[in-house]
């Protein structure tokens, strides 16, 4: 496999509190991987750290090999990684137009079959419907294809999905779901936190689990086991009572 | 005819205070920063447009032409070199960081201009009026309060339909969640900056015609600025120009009751609307 994206080592943190001890991830382009673990295991802040949004040292993130870490985020969006970020964070006040056309007037360099605001739409018709909307008048599971759009807009070759499915139907979360092949198609790469086990095991082809900071378990979706995942999950000393 | 003569006056006195209070609602509005400068340099931007007059002889519509790139260059600097290293969501370190500047700012002033007041030639146009009905209108408020129309419609337009404007709504909304989609929050903080001190360039020009300039005058003009920008919503760009054109009839028709009341009466409305409406008047209930 080709590595498009990794990191080495990663260490992490907020303030004094370090939530990483040494990350080892890699992503080839088209793959999803799926990064699962408890609350406060650190997924997010993988996810952040990989971003530019938290201080990591240059050579802990790697992309196309040469080193990126801790560059800020919008040199991050010109280098080809997006980000889906949790909790969604619209632009408040602008409509669902001028959100996805901030992310496109801003977006890395377009190469091979850039997104458009039209093949946005075509990926989820509702949106086009609420194109002149004010984003805060939108429904959770709209707010989250906006905030899906912005990130596929910005072109990436990685696109960073912060838990997608939290707090939204199951209807929509399946809706959301169903388009990510089509992302993939393009060649772009996904990177999922997801907090639900089995869709993200069923919606990616590798896996990592995260505890406490570490990676606990890695490998091939399909092949993992459940009791596997939960030993990795919840720690060895949970799995032992 | 008394009262209507205020109410003009004081319209046209807002459209000077509107060039004020333009840059500070915008500066406020996308970085929460209160910058206060802003009043020591329009006292700045009119020394130097007094200077260029005096030494190159020029008329006061090329130093007008010239101040405005000029507070440009200031305001993109200032950003640069300072404001980018204390904005955040912590208001207090960009405060103290202009206070400190403004302070900074008067002394150096003093120095190279002395304590003089000082004001710009402008070959009569001080003096000339127009008819208008029954009343006489100064051709110069006139000319200032068009000027701040249209610096307020630009600014506007610019904010709603250009890439910078989109840009800079974003940055305003959610700064970490624009920098996420690739826009450069601190360059478009330089770009909001230098649009504020330019749109000054108006203001310093304006203000050395129909008045009198000293190093010290600087917090005169940021608390008219920021009274405008208080009473209209803080963050608005015509809610910055409807609150500049109430505080200039409040201060107009405090002139017409009493000569010492004019510009207590600004404060006064000023106070009513932080007491009554403290989000100001044209801002929305978030």
């Amino acid at each position: 496999m080709t590595t498009l994206l990794s990191t080495h080592g990663l260490v992490a943190g907020y303030g004094d509190m370090r939530a990483l001890h040494g990350i080892d991830f890699a992503i080839g382009p088209g793959e999803t991987v799926a990064l699962i673990g408890a609350n406060g295991a650190g997924k997010s802040t993988l996810l952040r750290a990989i971003m530019g949004l938290l201080p990591v040292a240059a050579d802990m993130v790697t992309l196309d090999g040469a080193p990126v870490g801790g560059a800020a985020p919008h040199r991050m969006v010109q280098s080809g990684v997006a980000i889906v970020p949790e909790g969604r964070r619209l632009f408040a006040g602008m409509t669902v137009d001028e959100n996805l056309r901030v992310a496109s007037e801003h977006a890395a360099t377009p190469q091979g079959t850039p997104w458009t605001q039209e093949r946005v739409y075509n990926l989820f018709p509702i949106l086009r419907e609420k194109a002149r909307t004010p984003v805060e008048n939108l429904s959770g599971g709209q707010q989250q294809m906006v905030s899906i759009g912005r990130g596929l807009l910005a072109q990436p070759r990685v696109l960073l999905c912060d838990e997608i499915s939290l707090g939204l139907a199951p209807r929509v979360v399946r809706e959301i779901y169903e388009v990510l092949p089509q992302v993939t198609g393009q060649g772009t790469a996904l990177v999922l936190v997801e907090q639900d086990v089995s869709l993200a095991q069923r919606a990616s082809q590798r896996l990592y689990c995260l505890l406490e900071g570490r990676i606990t378990l890695e490998g091939r979706s399909g092949d993992i086991s459940r009791e596997d995942i939960s030993a990795a999950y919840f720690g060895a000393s949970h799995a032992l009572d | 005819m008394h009262w209507i003569e205020g109410i003009v006056q004081g319209i046209l006195l807002g459209g000077l205070y509107a060039q004020y209070a333009l840059g500070m609602a915008l500066m406020f509005g996308v970085m929460k920063i209160v910058n206060v400068t802003h009043g020591d340099l329009v006292i700045l931007l009119a020394l130097i447009g007094i200077s260029l007059a005096d030494l190159a002889g020029i008329g006061p519509w090329s130093v007008l032409a010239t101040l405005v790139p000029i507070g440009a260059a200031i305001g993109w600097l200032l950003q640069r070199a300072m404001l980018n290293r204390v904005v955040g969501n912590d208001p207090l370190p960009s405060l103290i960081a202009t206070f400190g500047l403004s302070i900074a700012l008067q002394n150096a002033m003093l120095v190279v201009w002395s304590a003089n007041t000082r004001s710009l030639p402008g070959g009569g146009i001080q003096q000339a009026s127009v008819e208008i009905g029954p009343l006489f209108v100064g051709v110069l408020p006139l000319i200032v309060l068009i000027c701040a129309t249209l610096l307020t419609g630009g600014l506007d337009a610019v904010l709603r339909f250009t890439r910078y404007g989109r840009s800079l709504r974003a940055a305003s909304a959610d700064v970490e969640a624009a920098a996420m989609v690739g826009v450069n929050p601190k360059a478009v903080y330089a770009t909001a900056t230098a649009i504020a001190v330019g749109i000054l360039g108006f203001a310093a020009t304006f203000q050395a015609m129909r008045s009198t300039v000293a190093p010290a005058d600087g917090p005169f003009q940021l608390i008219y600025a920021f009274e405008a920008v208080i009473i209209g919503g803080l963050g608005s760009v015509w809610g910055a120009f409807t609150g500049a054109m109430i505080l200039g009839v409040s201060q107009a028709i405090g002139f017409r009751i009493n000569p010492g009341f004019g510009i207590l009466a600004g404060h006064v409305v000023f106070l009513a609307v932080l007491a009554i409406r403290p989000q100001g008047i044209f801002q929305r209930k978030s």
